[in-house]
């Protein structure tokens, strides 16, 4: 049984490693809508263009860096969580970020549809992680 | 059946970026299943024995998962600049399902009711984000801020 101690720890690791992800995603997402559609930039560009405007992207080498913190977040929430806990809550608080960081930051659409789907992915992925 | 069609579905992808949203959906989960299994050939790996990273990449099984896993990163960028973030992720959701049926089919696991359950929600969900549009026009946005047509 985890002491209070113990569970805020755990708590606090797990949200840190999803607020990460959230964050490496957000950018990631931001910097490829700010290149555009990558199809017509290899028209112009060719693969190796393509390549290089999206590593010279900063919005994308930022999110880049932090799902490589992400990982390394990731390890140490492991270490002192249990996976069967730590598992389906990452995913689960993640997919939920990503959609509210989606809407205030990246302005999506996010209607009706899309939080069905949200929420339908989120008690998914939490089920079939347990 | 086209405007039947044009009613259910309001995107229009090319054939090649339905072949983008494939990928990410089976790239990732292929991949990290053969990483587990090149990784559990390989066996524990240690602060003091670091070297057996490098043994690692000799193992099929890890070369063929860091290959694919490059190839998700690779498609999920791809589908980004041109379809919304709250439009993928039902699609990367979806490696889920394939790593739970891989599981059924080829090592003969058996999922609970509750696993069921959670595939068919993901699926509901990949269903609910396929018939809306794919990207947010950020014009049509600005101009619900400015208030016309309120």
């Amino acid at each position: 049984m985890m002491g209070v101690h113990a569970a805020l720890h755990a708590w606090a690791a797990i949200l840190f490693v999803a607020v990460i992800a959230v964050a490496g995603e957000v950018l990631i997402a931001s910097g490829m809508h700010e290149l555009g559609d990558l199809d017509n930039i290899r028209a112009v560009h060719g693969l190796g263009g393509t390549i290089a405007a999206v590593l010279t992207n900063m919005r994308f080498v930022a999110g880049a860096l932090c799902m490589a913190l992400n990982f390394f977040a990731m390890l140490f929430a492991l270490s002192i969580a249990e996976l069967s806990l730590a598992g389906p809550a990452i995913a689960g608080l993640t997919y939920i970020g990503n959609a509210v960081a989606a809407k205030i930051f990246l302005r999506e659409n996010v209607n009706r549809r899309r939080w069905i789907a949200v929420t339908f992915v989120t008690i998914g992925v939490v089920l079939l992680t347990r | 059946m086209a405007r039947w069609i044009g009613w259910i579905v309001k995107h229009k992808l090319r054939p090649s970026q339905y072949a983008v949203l494939l990928a990410i959906m089976l790239t990732a989960s292929v991949g990290d299943s053969l990483l587990a299994r090149g990784m559990a050939q390989v066996g524990p790996v240690d602060l003091h024995h670091l070297g057996l990273l490098f043994k690692a990449l000799l193992n099929p099984y890890v070369d063929i998962g860091i290959v694919l896993l490059i190839g998700f990163f690779s498609a999920y960028t791809t589908a980004l600049s041109w379809a919304d973030l709250t439009f993928i992720m039902p699609a990367t959701a979806f490696g889920y399902v394939v790593i739970a049926l891989l599981g059924k089919v080829w090592l003969h696991e058996q999922l609970t009711w509750l696993r069921w359950l959670g595939i068919a929600c993901i699926v509901c969900a990949v269903g609910f984000v396929a018939g809306g549009p794919s990207r947010t026009e950020h014009a049509d946005l600005d101009l619900m801020d400015s208030g016309v047509g309120r």
